[in-house]
């Protein structure tokens, strides 16, 4: 199990990019860490989840 | 009469102690977007004494901004940066204030905030949003940065509060009014989210890392 903005998520084995377009994330509006680091925006598409990952993921609303 | 440096500051003392007002008089603080929640949460730092401001915008003043942003119809066509310094002067004259008109990009914030102990992300899209906090945790990992989702339209003000996302990173809004909704950008919902950006970066600058 992965746990995703702490929920639990069946994630394993995908990469951060293939979770984000399944949950229905537009990446170029989130921020995604990845048990206490940053994932470097450029890194989505080559970084994959395993089991005990913790992830949290803020996506942006636009204003200001 | 303007006040003399020493009056200011005994001032600044006088309401904040003078523990305090010796950590916001050394601080030095990142505004990243000068617009409805950067003027505001800059003029609130300027304004609590907090010694040194680092703003930072590419745009200039325009009409549209003034329902919400901290400049005035006379600053219309002015860079925002060197219009909000003029503001700061006016109101805190001992603040020092470096203002840079230009574009943050990926390649810019890795030297951009080496002299700033805390980041503020005030920008407008979302997408640089997420680029700025992005890039500011990768390259910054240790500074701390305090950012805003959901501030547009009217929904409750009792919506907005701040949330510590992580160690460094702190969120600042609703978490769901998206200005591209149509929703519009209201003054007085704005300067709620500005305030909890600033509150939070004076408890950061006091020591306390909860929000």
């Amino acid at each position: 199990m992965i746990k995703i903005n702490g929920e639990d998520s069946d994630a394993a084995g995908q990469t951060v990019a293939s979770y984000l377009a399944m949950a229905g994330f537009d990446a170029s509006r989130v921020v995604v860490e990845l048990n206490e680091a940053i994932v470097p925006k450029g890194r989505y598409a080559e970084t994959t989840l395993r089991d005990g990952d913790q992830v949290e993921i803020v996506c942006f609303m636009g204003g200001g | 009469m303007i006040p003399d440096r020493e009056t200011f500051h005994a001032a600044l003392v006088a309401r904040h102690g003078a523990e305090r007002q010796a950590k916001f008089d050394s601080a030095h603080v990142a505004v990243c977007g000068l617009g409805g929640l950067g003027s505001n949460i800059a003029i609130a730092l300027a304004r609590a004494g907090v010694g040194h401001l680092h703003l930072i915008d590419f745009d200039h003043v325009e009409p549209s901004n003034l329902n919400r942003q901290q400049y005035a119809a006379a600053q219309v066509g002015l860079a925002k940066a060197e219009a909000l310094r003029n503001n700061i002067a006016a109101i805190n004259p001992y603040c020092e204030v470096i203002a840079e008109t230009l574009r943050i990009t990926p390649e810019r914030v890795t030297s951009l905030f080496d002299s700033d102990d805390i980041v503020c992300e005030a920008f407008d899209r979302a997408d640089q949003k997420a680029m700025l906090v992005s890039c500011v945790m990768e390259a910054f990992p240790q500074k701390p940065i305090v950012a805003a989702s959901g501030m547009a339209g009217l929904a409750s003000a009792n919506d907005i509060s701040t949330v510590r996302v992580s160690k460094h990173l702190y969120v600042c809004g609703d978490r769901v009014a998206d200005a591209a909704d149509g929703l519009g950008l209201y003054g007085a919902r704005v300067l709620v989210c500005a305030a909890h950006q600033a509150t939070m970066i004076l408890r950061l600058i006091d020591g306390t890392e909860e929000p």
